[in-house]
C-alpha cells in the first residue's frame, strides 16, 4: 500500500460553475471520492470505486461523463455521432432505475446530455433508432453490449466512446458474463483507443483482480497492470446480533421456526424490514408461517426470482412507495435498487459467506453514516457457529468473495463468432486483442486456434464439417461468416445466462389441467417439474400446490388440501459455505474458550460431543463411526460446502463398494457427510481395510473421479451450459414449443458421443473447469484432501455422538445418493410384479413376462 | 451378473426375445429386429450450422455390430428411419459403408422404409419395403394400432420413473402381447415419452407395458407407475 499520495486539486478548480452552484443550491457538497474520481478522469486514468451502498456512488461514477459532456466544444459542422459514455449494470431493472435517477440533475443543471436506456425489454423500433441516433450517455446490459459489439457498424456506432462504467462489478466478474463482457471490453478499447473505465464495487477481498480488470493487460507473465484505486471506508459499523431466542434450537433443518415470534416482534418494532433466506424454499417457509401468526395483519410480501415478473413489479413497487413492512426475499434483492427506508435486516438461515453477509446487512438504511441493523437467525446449530463466525468476520471487516478464475473457453468461442459477425477478423489480431482482457490474459495461441477451430468446424478430429463451415478463411487471410444465417443464430443465442427451461406454473382445478386461463403463479425450473409425479404437493408462491401435469409448456397445479408438502424442497439458488467461514467454524469448535458468546444449549451440545465423543482438532479432519439401527455409519466432518462433500461422498461410496464394504447411500449437508453401509466400518478402518488415510487419499480425484464423472449428470448439466454458451447447439426460447423428438438435440447423447470419442475436446475441456468450481466443487475438495493429509482422526463409537445427530436427521430429507437409478426401476417393476401376482389384467404375453421373465 | 440382459415373452402368439441394447431377436427365424438408426443425424445438422460430433454413426454401427456379433442373425430388418435424411447416405463416410456391407455379408437384410428415409440408393446394399410380413408378424415403421403382430419403431419411446423427488428417464420398449414398438437405437436419436398421446393411438391406454433399458437387465413397467415428461 506504499503509493504516491495524489493530492486532489480543491473543488472549484474540478467542478464547472454550473455543477458546484448544483450541489450548494441543494445544500450538498461534492463528496472526496467524487472529486477523486473526476480528478483521475480529468487525467485521462480509469479507476476503480469501492464504496459501501449510501455513499453516493453512481453520482461518482457518472460525474466526470457529465462534466465532459457539459464543457464540449461541438464544432458546427462535425456532427458528433455514438454514445460518449457506456453504462453496464447486472439488472436491468438496475439501469432503468439509475437512468431515472440521472435524469434529474440532467434536467436541473440543464446539461445537454441525452441518455436512454437499452435491454433486452427495450422494443425492437427503439433499439433501431438507437442505431441511428444514438444518445450522448446509454444505460445498459452486457448482452446488449455484446450485440452493439458484433453489429456490423460497431466501428462507427462506438466511434466517440469516452468512458465505460461498470456498476455491481464485484458480482459481474464472478461470472461468464464477467468474462464475455471483458472481452467486448477489449474490443471497445480497439474501437475506441483511450477508453477510459470507471468500476463501482462493494467491498471484495482482492480490489487488484478489479483494477486489472478494467484496463487492457499487456502480457501473460508479470505485474498486472491496474487501474487506479478510490476507496471510500465503510461508515458507521452495523449493528449486528444473533436473534436470542429461548426457544430450543433444532438440531436440523432450515425453517427457523422456532424463532418466528421473535421475528414477528422485531418486524413490529421496525419501519421496515427485510428477510433475507438463501433458497426460495425458504421464502416460502417463512412467508407462510409468518402469515399464520400475523395477527395485526402487517403487510408483508414475497419477493423471489421464480414469481411472476408482474408480482414482483408491484412488491417493488409497493417497497419503494413505503407501505410495506416486510418483504421476505432471496438473492433477487441483494443488488442494486434503492428501497428507501429499509431499517433492519434479518438474515434467515446461515449467511454462508461474510462478504454476502455485509453486502446484505448494508440493504438497511441507505445513509452510510449512520448503522445498519441486522439479526442473524440460525435455523440449527450448525448455523449457530457458522453465524458467530461470520459476525466475527463482520466486524473485523473480513471478506471473502471468490477469487476470479481465468476466462471460460465456452464464452470465448461466444465471442470469437460474435467478432466473425461484425466484421471480418485476423486472427494474430483478435488474439492480442482477447489477450488484453484480464481474464484471459494467459490464452495461449494453441488453446486460441482451437477455439476458432471449433467455431469453424466444430473442431473435431475427424474433419467431416469443412464444407458446413460457420466461419472461413477467405483470401486476404480474414475469418468471415459463411452465411447471413450464422450472424442470425448468433444474435439468437448471444449471452452467458443458460437458464435452465423454466416451465410456467397455472393454477387450475384439483383432478386435470382443467381449462386454460387459470392464474399464472410464476416459473419453476423443468427439472423440478420432471422429478414429480401428478398428486405430488410442494410449497410455491406462498401457498402448498398439488402438480396435476403437464400441457403445452406449463405445468398445472391446484391447491393442495394439506398444508404439508410432501416434495421437501424446491431448492432453487443455494450458496455453498465459503471456505474463510469454514475455517471460521472449525476454529471455533477448537476454542473451547469462545464458546461463551454461543448460546447456553449449543454450549452444552457442543460440551456433550467433547465427553462422548471428541472435538475435531484444527486442521484435522474428524471421521466417527458407529453402529444404529442394524446400519454402521460412517460421519466425516470436512466442513467445505455441501458440493464438494456431494462429491467426495460420491467417490467415497465408491471406494467402499470395492473395498467390499457395501455402502447403501450417503447424505452431505454444508458441514458434514454421512455414509452407511451393510458392513461395520469402524472394524474396517480399524484392521486397514481399508484405512481411513487410504480411503480420503488424494487419488480418488484421479481414476475414480473420471470414472464417476462418465456418467454424472452434475456434468451433463454443466455440459449443456457449456455447449449452449459455445454455440454447439441452440437455444430453446420461449414460446417456442418442445416439438417433440426430433427436433430437440438432447445434450446428454451428446455429451456421451463426444466424451467416448473426442476426450481432450475443447468443449469438456470448458465443462470440466467449470465442475471443478462448480456443481461438483472438486478444486475445494483437492485442498481439503492435501490439507488433511496424515491428519485424519478416527473415533470409534458405539452409539450416535452428538455432533453426528444433525446430519443424521436430514437423511430422508435431503437426496440420498446411493445406485438408485437401477433401485427406482428395479422398484416400479416390482410394483409390476406384485400386482401381476395378485390380478393379471395386462392379457397373456405381459402375464408371462411378469411371472416368468425377470428369473 | 447373474440376470441375462434380455427378456422373453410372447408377441401375437411368436416367441420374442427384448435385449436390453434395444433390438428385437426373434429366436424361430434367426431374426435382428432394431429401429430408428438415424446414421448421419449429426451431418445432417451440421447443414444447419450445428455443428454436432461427427461421431454418431461409427457409434450407432458398434452397437449394431456388437448386436449382430452376439446372435449370428440369418436376417437383419431395420425397421425405417436408418438414416436421418434422404442425402444420408450419400454423405456416409468410405469406412461406415463398408462396415454396413460387412454387417450385410451372409445374410438377408431390409431396409424398411420410414419418414425420413422414404427412399434408399440400391448402393446401401439390402432390399427395400414398406411394409414386412412374416409369419404372425407385421414389420412396419410406424405403427397404426389394429394390426395383430405389428411391430413398429418411429415413436422413439422412453418411459420415466420417478420416486422421492428423483426421477430416472430411459429408452423402452412397448408392448401390450399383441403389439410392439421399438426404441430408438441410434445414439443420438431422443425419446418420446411414453405416456404421450402418440402411443394412445398404438396402445389402449393401460393396458400396455413399457420395458425400460436398464444397465444390467429390463424393467417391465405399468402406465400407472411411470411419470409424464
Amino acid at each position: 500500500m506504499n503509493r504516491p499520495i495524489h493530492r486532489t486539486p480543491p473543488a472549484e478548480t474540478l467542478l464547472p460553475p454550473r455543477f458546484g452552484g448544483w450541489f450548494a443550491a441543494r445544500g450538498w457538497a461534492p463528496r472526496p471520492h467524487q472529486l477523486a474520481l473526476l480528478e483521475k478522469a480529468q487525467r485521462g486514468l480509469s479507476s476503480l470505486l469501492i464504496a459501501p451502498t449510501g455513499a453516493g456512488k453512481t453520482l461518482a461514477g457518472f460525474l466526470p461523463s457529465l462534466v465532459e459532456l457539459s464543457e464540449e466544444v461541438r464544432a458546427p459542422g462535425a456532427p458528433v455521432f455514438g454514445p460518449h459514455t457506456l453504462y453496464v449494470s447486472p439488472l436491468k431493472a438496475l439501469a432503468v432505475d439509475i437512468a431515472r435517477n440521472l435524469e434529474q440533475p440532467v434536467a436541473e443543471m440543464a446539461l445537454p446530455v441525452r441518455l436512454e436506456t437499452r435491454t433486452g425489454d427495450t422494443p425492437l423500433h427503439k433499439r433501431q433508432r438507437q442505431k441511428l441516433d444514438p444518445p450522448d450517455i446509454l444505460l445498459t446490459t452486457p448482452e446488449q453490449v455484446a450485440l452493439l459489439a458484433a453489429s456490423k457498424d460497431a466501428r462507427r456506432f462506438f466511434s466517440r466512446l469516452s468512458v465505460v462504467i461498470f456498476d455491481e462489478l464485484h458480482s459481474l466478474v464472478v461470472s461468464k458474463r464477467g468474462d464475455l463482457l471483458a472481452l467486448d471490453l477489449a474490443r471497445l478499447r480497439t474501437l475506441a483507443p483511450g477508453l477510459r473505465t470507471i468500476g463501482l464495487s462493494a467491498t471484495v477481498a482482492e480490489p487488484d483482480d478489479l483494477r486489472a480488470w478494467l484496463v487492457a493487460q499487456s502480457g501473460p507473465e508479470g505485474e498486472r497492470n491496474l487501474s487506479e484505486l478510490v476507496l471510500v471506508e465503510g461508515g458507521a459499523r452495523p449493528d449486528l446480533a444473533i436473534l436470542a431466542s429461548e426457544a430450543h434450537i433444532p438440531w436440523q433443518g432450515h425453517s427457523a421456526r422456532y424463532a418466528l415470534p421473535e421475528i414477528y416482534r422485531a418486524i413490529k418494532a421496525h419501519r421496515t424490514t427485510l428477510l433475507f433466506v438463501n433458497t426460495r424454499w425458504q421464502a416460502e417457509m417463512l412467508f407462510q408461517e409468518l402469515w399464520t401468526i400475523n395477527e395485526d395483519a402487517l403487510p408483508i410480501a414475497l419477493h423471489h426470482g421464480s414469481l411472476d415478473r408482474g408480482q414482483r413489479r408491484r412488491v417493488e413497487a409497493a417497497m419503494a412507495a413505503g407501505s410495506l413492512r416486510a418483504v421476505v426475499a432471496t438473492s433477487t434483492l441483494d443488488l442494486g435498487i434503492d428501497w428507501g427506508d429499509v431499517d433492519l435486516v434479518v438474515h434467515v438461515g446461515a449467511p454462508k459467506g461474510a462478504s454476502r453477509l455485509a453486502q446484505r446487512i448494508g440493504r438497511a438504511n441507505h445513509r452510510m453514516d449512520e448503522p445498519s441493523k441486522g439479526i442473524l437467525v440460525p435455523a440449527n446449530r450448525f448455523e449457530v457457529l457458522e453465524c458467530r463466525a461470520a459476525l466475527d468476520a463482520n466486524y473485523i471487516g473480513a471478506q471473502d468473495t471468490p477469487p476470479l478464475r481465468a476466462g471460460a473457453l465456452d464464452v470465448l468461442c461466444q465471442h470469437i463468432l460474435g467478432m466473425a459477425v461484425a466484421e471480418p477478423f485476423d486472427a494474430v489480431a483478435l488474439h492480442r486483442e482477447i489477450v488484453s482482457a484480464a481474464p484471459y490474459r494467459r490464452l495461449d495461441w494453441e488453446t486460441f486456434e482451437r477455439a476458432v477451430d471449433f467455431v469453424a468446424t466444430g473442431g473435431y478430429a475427424l474433419r467431416a464439417y469443412e464444407r458446413f463451415a460457420r466461419i472461413r478463411r477467405r483470401k486476404d487471410g480474414s475469418w468471415g461468416i459463411t452465411h447471413p444465417r450464422i450472424a442470425q443464430q448468433y444474435r439468437l443465442n448471444v449471452g452467458t445466462i443458460v437458464e435452465s427451461p423454466m416451465l410456467n406454473v397455472r393454477l387450475g382445478r384439483k383432478g386435470g389441467a382443467a381449462g386454460r386461463g387459470g392464474r399464472m403463479l410464476g416459473q419453476v425450473e423443468e427439472y423440478f417439474v420432471e422429478t414429480l409425479v401428478k398428486g405430488d404437493t410442494f410449497r410455491f408462491a406462498g401457498r402448498t400446490l398439488r402438480f396435476e401435469g403437464i400441457r403445452d409448456n406449463e405445468a398445472f397445479v391446484s391447491n393442495a388440501a394439506s398444508e404439508d408438502p410432501q416434495i421437501p424442497s424446491y431448492a432453487g439458488g443455494k450458496f455453498p459455505l465459503t471456505t474463510y467461514l469454514a475455517a471460521g467454524v472449525r476454529r471455533l469448535l477448537t476454542e473451547p474458550e469462545s464458546w461463551r458468546r454461543l448460546p447456553p444449549q449449543v454450549r452444552e451440545w457442543l460440551e456433550i460431543q467433547r465427553e462422548k465423543s471428541r472435538l475435531p482438532g484444527a486442521d484435522e479432519l474428524m471421521v466417527e463411526t458407529f453402529p444404529l439401527r442394524s446400519r454402521h455409519y460412517m460421519v466425516a466432518f470436512p466442513f467445505e460446502g455441501r458440493l464438494a462433500h456431494q462429491t467426495l461422498g460420491m467417490l467415497l461410496t465408491r471406494r467402499l463398494e470395492r473395498a467390499g464394504a457395501r455402502p447403501l447411500g450417503f447424505v452431505a449437508t454444508d458441514y458434514a457427510l454421512a455414509v452407511w453401509a451393510l458392513r461395520d466400518l469402524g472394524a474396517l478402518f480399524a484392521d486397514g481395510r481399508p484405512s481411513l488415510a487410504a480411503l480420503f487419499d488424494e487419488d480418488m480425484l484421479g481414476d475414480d473421479l473420471e470414472a464417476w464423472l462418465a456418467d454424472s449428470y452434475l456434468l451433463k448439466r454443466t455440459f449443456r451450459t457449456c455447449a449452449v454458451i459455445a454455440g454447439l447447439i441452440e437455444r430453446r426460447h420461449p414460446g417456442q414449443e418442445k416439438t417433440g423428438r426430433q427436433v430437440t438435440v438432447s445434450t446428454d447423447l451428446v455429451y456421451d458421443v463426444l466424451r467416448s470419442h473426442e476426450p481432450d475436446h475443447i468443449l469438456l475441456q470448458a465443462t470440466r473447469a467449470d465442475a471443478a468450481t462448480g456443481l461438483l466443487d472438486i478444486a475445494r475438495l483437492g485442498e481439503m484432501l492435501s490439507r488433511v493429509k496424515g491428519r485424519i482422526g478416527h473415533q470409534r463409537l458405539s452409539r450416535v455422538s452428538p455432533l453426528s445427530v444433525p446430519i443424521l436427521l436430514e437423511i430422508g430429507r435431503e437426496p440420498v445418493f446411493g445406485e438408485a437409478q437401477e433401485d427406482m426401476m428395479a422398484d416400479a417393476a416390482e410394483d409390476l410384479l406384485r400386482e401381476a401376482m395378485g390380478e393379471a389384467h395386462f392379457g397373456d404375453g405381459a402375464d408371462r413376462v411378469a411371472g416368468g421373465g425377470l428369473g | 451378473m447373474a440376470e441375462r440382459p434380455e427378456l422373453a415373452l410372447q408377441l401375437a402368439g411368436c416367441e420374442a426375445v427384448l435385449d436390453a441394447a434395444g433390438a428385437l431377436w426373434l429366436p424361430g427365424a434367426r431374426t435382428l429386429v432394431v429401429s430408428d438408426l438415424h446414421l448421419e443425424k449429426a451431418s445432417s445438422l451440421a447443414r444447419r450450422g450445428m455443428l454436432l460430433p461427427p461421431y454418431d454413426t461409427g457409434a450407432t454401427l458398434r452397437r449394431l455390430e456388437s448386436a449382430v456379433r452376439a446372435r449370428d442373425p440369418r436376417s437383419v430388418i431395420c425397421l425405417g428411419d436408418s438414416f436421418h435424411d434422404r442425402a444420408g447416405p450419400e454423405r456416409l463416410a468410405g469406412e461406415a459403408r463398408a462396415r454396413i456391407a460387412a454387417l450385410q455379408r451372409g445374410r438377408d437384410w431390409v431396409w424398411v422404409t420410414g419418414n425420413h428415409d422414404p427412399e434408399l440408393p440400391p448402393a446401401i446394399g439390402g432390399e427395400t419395403a414398406a411394409t414386412l410380413v412374416l409369419g404372425a408378424l407385421t414389420f412396419r415403421h410406424e405403427p397404426c394400432g389394429g394390426i395383430r403382430g405389428e411391430v413398429a419403431g418411429h415413436l422413439h419411446p422412453a418411459a420415466k420413473v420417478a420416486r422421492h423427488g428423483r426421477s430416472v428417464r430411459r429408452r423402452a420398449f412397448v408392448s401390450d402381447g399383441e403389439r410392439l414398438v421399438l426404441p430408438a437405437f441410434g445414439v443420438l436419436a431422443g425419446g418420446l415419452n411414453v405416456l404421450d398421446r402418440a402411443f394412445a393411438q398404438v396402445f389402449r391406454a393401460d393396458a400396455f407395458l413399457a420395458f425400460m433399458l436398464g444397465e444390467r437387465r429390463l424393467y417391465p413397467v405399468a402406465p400407472h407407475a411411470l411419470a409424464g415428461d
